[in-house]
């Protein structure tokens, strides 16, 4: 009981402090994350390893916003009013783009009622293979049958 | 016919997945019908001129086709282009003359935000009007990948030249002089 209690206590420990800290203050944003998360427009790449004139164009917006106090979601709304959606790195999930969101999960879904289906199938094939007497030809039934009458007679 | 369910299914999904690819790469490719119709000595009509673009460091907006009757010097550019701002004082040279023969430069910019776009404007004095193309939806019906790009527009709203890389004074008068003696 008392293990269970002291179980318990950690547990209501870890919950609460997990509550603080997402009820407090937004953290500031950083550059790091940000260019993590978004796109260099002129040379589609991740603004994080884009060295072009257009990128460091880009970071220093960024900078000046991170300097104003702004948070993440407020610098990214800014630089889609600048450069237009193709600035974040995830695209707007409509129009082919929509691909990117769909495609993965119903090729997994497809995978998962592909395997569903055939699983049972080839282990019950398996299975009746491996129980199943072998039956031989009549000629080679009737062979079997001489070669032992010889041994027996 | 069993037997075949599942290897057909293997396959009509993996050709469905190239068809994906392919139409995504084919959509990545620039747009070179401008050139192309120029080659055969046609002058297509400059797209999207009804899309209302936000003029510079001001709410209001404009139109390309609101310069119809004019012939259009339409130059794409970015403040952090060094190109672009070679070709800068080229183009405020030529709006001065333009001006005088009802015509114009009219700078688009791409790429860019519009803090950066507007200290450009300032201290490469430029006085001509320029719009914003903050998604690019409009320099792309021309075919746009890239800064700088000039489009020469006629009074009729057609496009008379093109040049996908940085403009020359030389350049400028060989393809605008002609265009100020037509008539829309």
């Amino acid at each position: 009981m008392t293990r269970v209690g002291a179980l318990l206590a950690v547990l209501i420990l870890a919950l609460s402090a997990s509550a603080a800290g997402a009820s407090a203050a937004t953290p500031r944003a950083s550059l790091t994350d940000i260019e993590n998360d978004v796109m260099c427009v002129a040379c589609r790449e991740p603004l994080a390893v884009s060295q072009s004139p257009q990128a460091n164009s880009e970071r220093a917006f960024i900078k000046a916003l991170i300097a104003q106090g702004q948070t993440k979601p407020e610098i990214e709304r800014a630089l889609v009013a600048q450069y237009g959606p193709a600035v974040l790195g995830k695209p707007p999930a409509h129009g082919f783009n929509l691909t990117v969101y769909v495609l993965p999960p119903a090729i997994l879904l497809v995978g998962i009622i592909v395997l569903f289906v055939t699983l049972p199938r080839w282990r019950a094939r398996e299975r009746a293979a491996r129980t199943a007497t072998p039956r031989l030809d009549p000629a080679d039934a009737r062979r079997v049958e001489e070669d032992l009458a010889q041994f027996t007679g | 016919m069993r037997r075949l369910l599942l290897p057909g299914l293997v396959v009509a999904a993996a050709g469905a997945l190239l068809w994906v690819l392919a139409f995504g790469v084919a959509s990545q490719g620039a747009d070179t019908s401008i050139e192309a119709s120029l080659a055969r000595g046609v002058r297509p009509p400059a797209p999207n001129q009804s899309l209302a673009l936000p003029v510079l460091g001001s709410n209001a907006r404009e139109r390309l086709a609101a310069f119809r009757g004019k012939v259009v010097v339409l130059n794409v550019f970015a403040s952090w282009c060094d190109p672009c701002k070679a070709e800068a004082p080229i183009l405020e040279q030529e709006q001065r003359k333009l001006a005088r023969s009802g015509a114009t430069v009219l700078g688009v910019t791409y790429l860019d935000n519009s803090s950066d776009s507007q200290a450009f404007v300032r201290q490469e004095h430029i006085t001509y009007p320029v719009v914003r193309d903050v998604d690019g939806t409009f320099v792309r019906s021309f075919g746009t990948t890239g800064v700088p790009e000039t489009f020469i527009i006629d009074r009729s709203g057609r496009v008379a030249a093109v040049r996908r890389y940085q403009i020359d004074s030389g350049w400028l008068n060989q393809v605008v002089t002609p265009l100020l003696r037509e008539h829309a």
